[in-house]
């Protein structure tokens, strides 16, 4: 039964549903990882850059990369407090967007803060990822709490 | 390269929804720009046209290309559909450039549309969060209004811009639309009241951030020969800079460098930065696809040989970065050359004169295009013509920039993974 919205012009209601088989490929070591209380980066080999979240080529360079296991314990670098969100998210809200900086890791790595009010969050605070028990494959198995 | 030069708009009033087909919104736009060209161009006469839209997802409909080709009558002529979230718009113009410049063909139109109010916003904030990094920074609950949020907190961690700062810059662009009858919204809004407004992302408030639009804007791009026909007053623009710039998809994965000096710049004047550039509190797109556009251009001093900008301000925050990577003032100086005045209409460098995307509206496929409407009219001394409602007590005449000579516009998509200058100026 098509749902009716409204007359002049007319317009209907439409569903439309998709469901995937998504490969990590090259980097599902790092979701594995994740299970193991891990977070695996990688470095290129050519120019030393190294990458969390990880790459098997390097993005300043083209050079293929190794993995390695990056620290746990790093500082916020900059964050948000969300009060809206994509609609996927918004049973979460409110909640801390943040980056954080990890000792030997050039990028910064996105991921939740949480064990704290948001309003404490700050730009150089400490803190050390935290890991699912049971994890759901994705980068929400880690986040970050205050140390 | 042959010289490229602008005739004639045309853009749809934008608005939170539009009931019409987009086929029918950009027929709308196209016949407003005919229009405004007094009969002197026929539909025939068009060579080949450019398609810009964004999103599938908002649609449903894949190969819209092909179906507003169709529905506009241009079939069997050439075309080509450009996409580059934010930054469709400003890429479509660069495509009808390359176009024309090349010689493959004499006269472009360069169209583009959206319509995003099928869905729910949060659908809507759902689908343009997907044009982020969909295995490792969607899912952590990363949407656009986030992303910008953590980088206007860096900028003001790097260079102690506050909130205050990116407000005035929301109430100038309310204020500057309030004048502009195409705009989505008219409204008028005090410093105080964009601060406590509801919080989507600290520190943006709803206020600082664009709303999500419908509608379509186009643009005719042609030779001098034809340009000369179709405005025998010389009323028309020659486009004399053009540039694109990329970045990294994960706006946790931008380096830390040196600057990009501009045409002319001394790169040690940059040395206060640290080699922290751009991080995640600058685009280093906006200043490659400037510099590209003022190499071209001939400018060495953006500040005072650029008229106006229409810049991408889909948050009040990006804008102010923006004003850095253009050169309009130094890294970290934003927010005092807003207190000073710059960027308002008869200040230094009025930027969005129109309202900008806050105030206006952002239809992402067309929302490049309609920054290059106003340029366009901004140069013809028209937006007092176009912009104004009697009706309404709109007078288009209060956004005229006073013998504007040459005009910015830069389209932005993502964090700043594709970034687009053209600049467009009145013939010699």
């Amino acid at each position: 039964m098509t749902h009716v919205y409204g007359v002049r012009p007319l317009q209907v209601g439409r569903h439309y549903e998709i469901d995937y088989v998504h490969s990590y490929g090259e980097v599902s070591d790092f979701f594995l990882g994740l299970k193991d209380h891990k977070l695996m980066a990688t470095r290129c080999e050519r120019c030393g850059a190294t990458w969390l979240p990880p790459r098997r080529d390097c993005g300043r360079c083209g050079g293929k990369t190794v993995w390695f296991e990056a620290p746990q314990e790093g500082r916020v670098h900059t964050f948000s407090v969300l009060h809206f969100a994509a609609e996927a998210f918004l049973a979460d809200l409110p909640f801390v967007l943040a980056y954080v900086e990890l000792p030997g890791i050039d990028t910064v790595f996105l991921t939740r803060i949480k064990g704290c009010k948001p309003e404490e969050v700050y730009i150089g605070m400490p803190v050390r990822a935290r890991f699912r028990r049971l994890v759901d494959w994705t980068p929400n198995d880690v986040w970050f709490e205050p140390v | 390269m042959r010289k490229v030069c602008v005739v004639s708009g045309g853009i749809t009033k934008f608005a939170k929804a539009n009931l019409l087909t987009q086929e029918a919104m950009v027929k709308d736009a196209v016949d407003y720009a005919l229009t405004d060209l007094d009969g002197r161009l026929d539909y025939k006469d068009i060579q080949s046209t450019i398609c810009t839209y964004f999103s599938d997802h908002f649609n449903s409909q894949l190969l819209f290309d092909s179906l507003t080709q169709d529905y506009l009558a241009m079939c069997p002529r050439p075309s080509m559909r450009i996409e580059g979230g934010g930054a469709t718009g400003g890429l479509g113009i660069r495509a009808g450039y390359m176009d024309v410049a090349s010689g493959l063909s004499d006269l472009c139109l360069v169209y583009g549309f959206e319509k995003m109010s099928e869905v729910s916003t949060a659908k809507g904030n759902e689908f343009i969060a997907l044009a982020s990094d969909t295995d490792f920074d969607y899912p952590v609950g990363g949407f656009y209004s986030g992303y910008y949020a953590t980088m206007a907190m860096r900028h003001m961690h790097e260079f102690g811009t506050t909130a205050e700062q990116f407000a005035l810059i929301a109430v100038k662009n309310y204020d500057n639309a309030f004048h502009n009858r195409w705009a989505q919204k008219h409204e008028r809004w005090t410093l105080e009241g964009v601060l406590k407004a509801p919080m989507i992302a600290t520190p943006l408030t709803r206020p600082m951030v664009c709303v999500m639009s419908d509608g379509a804007a186009c643009l005719i791009l042609c030779t001098e020969e034809w340009a000369k026909k179709l405005r025998p007053k010389g009323d028309y623009a020659v486009i004399t800079g053009v540039g694109c710039g990329t970045d990294t998809m994960r706006l946790g994965d931008r380096p830390h460098g040196d600057v990009i000096p501009l045409p002319g710049e001394d790169p040690a004047k940059y040395s206060y930065l640290k080699g922290r550039w751009p991080g995640l509190h600058c685009f280093r797109a906006a200043r490659e696809a400037a510099r590209q556009a003022y190499q071209m251009a001939g400018i060495r001093d953006p500040l005072h040989e650029i008229d106006f900008a229409e810049v991408h301000d889909a948050y009040a925050s990006s804008e102010l970065q923006t004003y850095e990577d253009l050169g309009f003032c130094l890294y970290g100086q934003g927010g005092r050359w807003v207190e000073r005045g710059g960027p308002y209409l008869g200040g230094e460098l009025p930027v969005n004169p129109s309202g900008g995307l806050i105030a206006c509206g952002h239809p992402v496929g067309a929302t490049g295009i309609m920054q290059g409407v106003f340029t366009l009219w901004q140069l013809q001394e028209a937006m007092a013509r176009h912009c104004s409602d009697p009706a309404q007590g709109i007078d288009g005449g209060k956004i005229q920039v006073a013998g504007a000579r040459r005009g910015l516009c830069h389209s932005h998509a993502g964090t700043g993974t594709y970034i687009t200058v053209n600049i467009f100026e009145r013939p010699q």
